[in-house]
């Protein structure tokens, strides 16, 4: 497949170069931009603070040190993993919203082995490869549930998976403050910090871990492969378009639900276990930081064509960073970064949905013979309540 | 009142849903629609309600012409349509169904509706309690509330859509009584089915429609095996049949029962064998599909065995069977048989056997190249199944069939197409029988049942002929037995 990635089942139609459909959709993504930035300063002005300012503040926050770079690339890799694991539940036509729980999954499972393994004479190399893996198994158990109840219960796997992340913030908040408080008392600030051996090796004095770069890079690629050159994501893909179809056409397709539910949440589980081994050393009452939900949210954003995560990824990253210092700077609140994000995604669905009318249009008015919609680029995955089973 | 339809088009894309339709139905009178699916019965009510607008031609109401572009204002004008499924809301009651549809103020009038609606349904015999849950009403309560519903809004022609599914043989007295005493009354009732028997026992007129255009109009008394032509395809299509001597038996049904929905099949013996094709006639939603998708393993059979190649194979679930050898090709090409957004090529690739582990694009493409050329199909390996015409849709639907497969289960095979393509299909798949493969499939083209099948089955609600030779059978035997007398 080409750079569009899923685009290319739908071939350019003859109705219009391939060039010149280039720059229409080129214009029309930049339109959602620019609209995001307008709405987002408008309610900066609302709010009576100058949005240039702000915006040249969130750019510095991110990019103005070394020590702001890495804090960008250090909430990057959380984000890339999570992203990557809600693309392949949208390949199968699912809404993972559950993605945040089995990020709190993956955490709390990692944590739960390195407080087994802490102290034993394994070499601490192997206890963090190990508490990984627990993390892997941790998201995974967890979105099985969510999977589970979908196809043999025929629960809505948004309202499965939102339920499931509110049990896992109460099982962490209950960790934190029962079984595993800090010696005195519990706080939520965490669980005790785990000795620097058990950590994952950073750069320099920073938090950002070459190894959980790489995995969330990795991760990524392995995704992008999976999905555009496998027939895995080839079938994944049927499914999710049409799962009747593809069960008929030979697909077993509840097995390849509940199987993207397992590598979405394996990789979220992943982000989970890098949180605590790389970042925080320890568990945290916000472990997830809702990367779950901008996971998905970059997932819309770039159409779920997986090539464009992480340059969105970073840039999301960047945002959310770069806003902290919103507040010291310009007395506005961070949350101005779930503003300006929220914006782009909407105007971004909400021009594409301009855009592929316009396109239509344009093909009727040129063509008379009917040859119907040629170039439709991938539709939004529509949540579909019935569980074949 | 007086309703005319003059030359009326509606057009889905390449498809004439309305081809040119015209006709007029006087007051009082109980008017038939007879078709097939897909015969544009439906579209033509849904025009005629205002569901929907026709791209050309008129609607008149005792001689003005009208614009109707709601449902509201065609009930405005008089005109109510009762749909297949009543459209009302289950969570509410009665009464709060029946003011949601009225023109009223700020404050809904309950107890008038509730006191109107009571005596409405005195008058016409039927019972329904304005206070009770509509969740809680039978199929066949519901409908007589949504007729109430629209008298009470002043409908004075009232179309109903195959309104006898699902209903009790009471209630159908109760509806048939009532339709009755509306005409007496001078309104028009419009009554779409595909039951013969309902139409000859209802109406005082019957028009018939087929692909689109009006094919015929009768009067009382109706013939059946008439309006069954009328109904049917009846071209005449050239080539000598094609028949193979019977080999083994490859698939058995031994007093096999299953039941899908409404409809329920009952001891059902049949042995198909190599070589053999076996059509299914009946009107739709007789069993034929129910049969072949127990045959496929998508329904299971509550009784009885069903053997593929000498092997039980009762209960074992469609992909088992598929794996034996067995293939199904769904009616509904969108909808179940092709997945929108994949390209044919990608189609191909997704049928491969044991494919490994990525994709090869380039072998895809081969085959779809391969396939397009030998199904005739008018696209690239590269188009997107949607943006294929509907021919060329089921083409690729019969490309995609397993080509090592035995047994081919066809739900319509050749629906849509023109007679060049059906007997250039039917060359390709008689080529699987000559190879000691066997068919079974459904058709509402008596010709190509006839012209294609060894045996045929007639399917009438639920009930199966005994296997028909087809060399020696008529049409008129085949459109008797499917309407109904006989069987």
């Amino acid at each position: 497949m080409s750079d569009g990635g899923q685009r290319t089942t739908a071939d350019a139609g003859a109705a219009m170069s391939p060039s010149r459909q280039r720059w229409i959709n080129v214009g029309f993504q930049l339109g959602a931009v620019a609209l995001a930035f307008l709405v987002t300063s408008i309610i900066l002005l609302v709010a009576g603070a100058p949005p240039l300012e702000a915006y040249k503040q969130i750019f510095l926050g991110a990019f103005g040190s070394v020590d702001n770079l890495t804090d960008v690339l250090v909430a990057w890799v959380p984000l890339l993993l999570a992203t990557a694991g809600v693309l392949v539940t949208f390949a199968a036509g699912l809404w993972n919203i559950g993605v945040e729980g089995q990020i709190v999954l993956g955490a709390v499972l990692t944590t739960w082995v390195l407080r087994l393994l802490e102290g034993t004479a394994l070499s601490p190399a192997l206890i963090i490869i190990i508490a990984l893996a627990a993390g892997i198994v941790g998201g995974a158990l967890w979105a099985a549930m969510a999977g589970v109840l979908k196809t043999f219960g025929g629960v809505n796997e948004i309202f499965g998976g939102l339920g499931l992340n509110y049990v896992a913030t109460a099982l962490t908040l209950w960790l934190i403050f029962g079984p595993w408080k800090r010696p005195g008392i519990g706080s939520m600030s965490g669980t005790e910090p785990f000795p620097d051996e058990l950590a994952l090796p950073t750069v320099g004095g920073s938090r950002l871990s070459l190894w959980s770069l790489g995995l969330g890079i990795l991760a990524v690629i392995l995704v992008y492969v999976a999905l555009e050159r496998t027939y895995f994501g080839l079938r994944l893909k049927a499914v999710g378009k049409n799962s009747r179809a593809a069960f008929l056409l030979g697909v077993p397709t509840w097995q390849y639900g509940l199987l993207a539910f397992l590598l979405c949440g394996g990789l979220a589980g992943l982000a989970g276990a890098v949180q605590v081994t790389a970042v925080y050393h320890r568990l945290i009452p916000a472990i997830s930081s809702g990367y779950g939900y901008l996971g998905l949210m970059i997932a819309m954003l770039i159409l779920y064509r997986a090539i464009w995560v992480a340059p969105v990824a970073l840039f999301f990253a960047a945002i959310n960073i770069g806003s902290i210092q919103l507040p010291i700077v310009l007395k506005l609140d961070s949350t101005l970064s779930g503003v300006l994000q929220g914006a782009l995604v909407l105007f971004v669905i909400l021009v594409e949905g301009a855009r592929q009318r316009y396109v239509r249009r344009a093909r009727l008015r040129s063509t008379t013979s009917g040859a119907g919609p040629g170039d439709r680029p991938p539709e939004l995955p529509t949540p579909n309540p019935e569980a074949e089973g | 009142m007086e309703v005319s339809l003059v030359d009326i088009h509606k057009h889905f894309g390449p498809v004439r849903a309305n081809d040119g339709i015209t006709f007029s139905v006087p007051g009082g009178t109980v008017q038939g629609i007879l078709g097939e699916n897909g015969a544009g019965k439906s579209t033509l009510m849904k025009i005629l309600s205002g569901f929907q607008p026709a791209d050309g031609g008129r609607i008149l109401l005792d001689g003005r012409q009208v614009n109707m572009d709601s449902p509201a204002d065609a009930i405005r004008h008089g005109v109510g349509m009762l749909h297949q499924d009543p459209l009302d809301f289950p969570a509410m009651r009665v009464v709060d169904n029946l003011l949601i549809g009225a023109p009223g103020g700020l404050i809904p009038r309950r107890s008038e509706a509730a006191s109107a609606i009571a005596e409405q349904a005195q008058a016409f015999g039927l019972s329904v309690d304005p206070r009770a849950e509509v969740g809680s009403l039978t199929v066949g309560e519901r409908q007589q509330l949504e007729l109430l519903r629209l008298l009470w809004l002043g409908a004075q022609v009232l179309i109903l859509d195959e309104p006898t599914t699902g209903i009790s043989a009471a209630q159908r007295e109760q509806l048939f009584a009532a339709l009755h005493r509306l005409a007496e009354q001078g309104k028009t009732v419009i009554f779409v089915s595909h039951k013969l028997e309902e139409v000859q026992e209802l109406c005082t007129r019957v028009a018939v429609l087929r692909q689109g255009r009006l094919v015929g109009e009768a009067m009382p008394p109706f013939s059946v095996s008439g309006l069954v032509s009328m109904m049917f395809d009846r071209e005449v299509t050239p080539g000598p049949r094609v028949t193979f001597a019977p080999g083994n038996t490859l698939m058995e049904l031994s007093s096999l029962s299953a039941e899908h929905g409404r409809i329920r099949l009952e001891g059902l013996d049949l042995q198909v064998r190599e070589g053999e094709t076996i059509g299914l006639a009946g009107m739709e939603g007789s069993g034929q599909s129910l049969l072949l998708k127990v045959c496929a393993g998508l329904v299971p059979a509550t009784h009885g065995r069903l053997h593929f190649s000498q092997e039980d194979v009762t209960g074992k679930p469609y992909r088992q069977l598929k794996k034996r050898g067995l293939a199904y090709v769904p009616a509904a090409r969108l909808e179940e048989g092709l997945i929108s957004g994949l390209s044919l090529s990608e189609h191909f690739l997704l049928t491969q056997q044991k494919p490994g582990l990525f994709v090869d694009r380039r072998k895809g493409h081969a085959i779809a190249e391969e396939r397009i050329s030998q199904f005739n199909i008018r696209g690239t390996s590269a188009s997107p199944v949607e943006s294929l015409s509907g021919g060329n849709q089921q083409r690729a639907l019969l490309a995609l069939v397993n080509p090592k497969a035995r047994v081919l289960l066809l739900e319509h095979p050749t629906r849509g197409l023109d007679i060049e393509s059906v007997i250039y299909l039917w060359g390709k798949l008689k080529e699987r029988c000559g190879d000691g493969g066997a068919i079974i499939f459904t058709s509402s083209d008596l010709d190509e049942l006839l012209r294609y099948s060894d045996r045929i089955l007639v399917f009438f609600s639920g009930r199966v002929s005994k296997p028909l030779d087809a060399a020696s059978a008529t049409v008129d035997q085949l459109g008797e037995l499917i309407g109904g007398s006989g069987v």
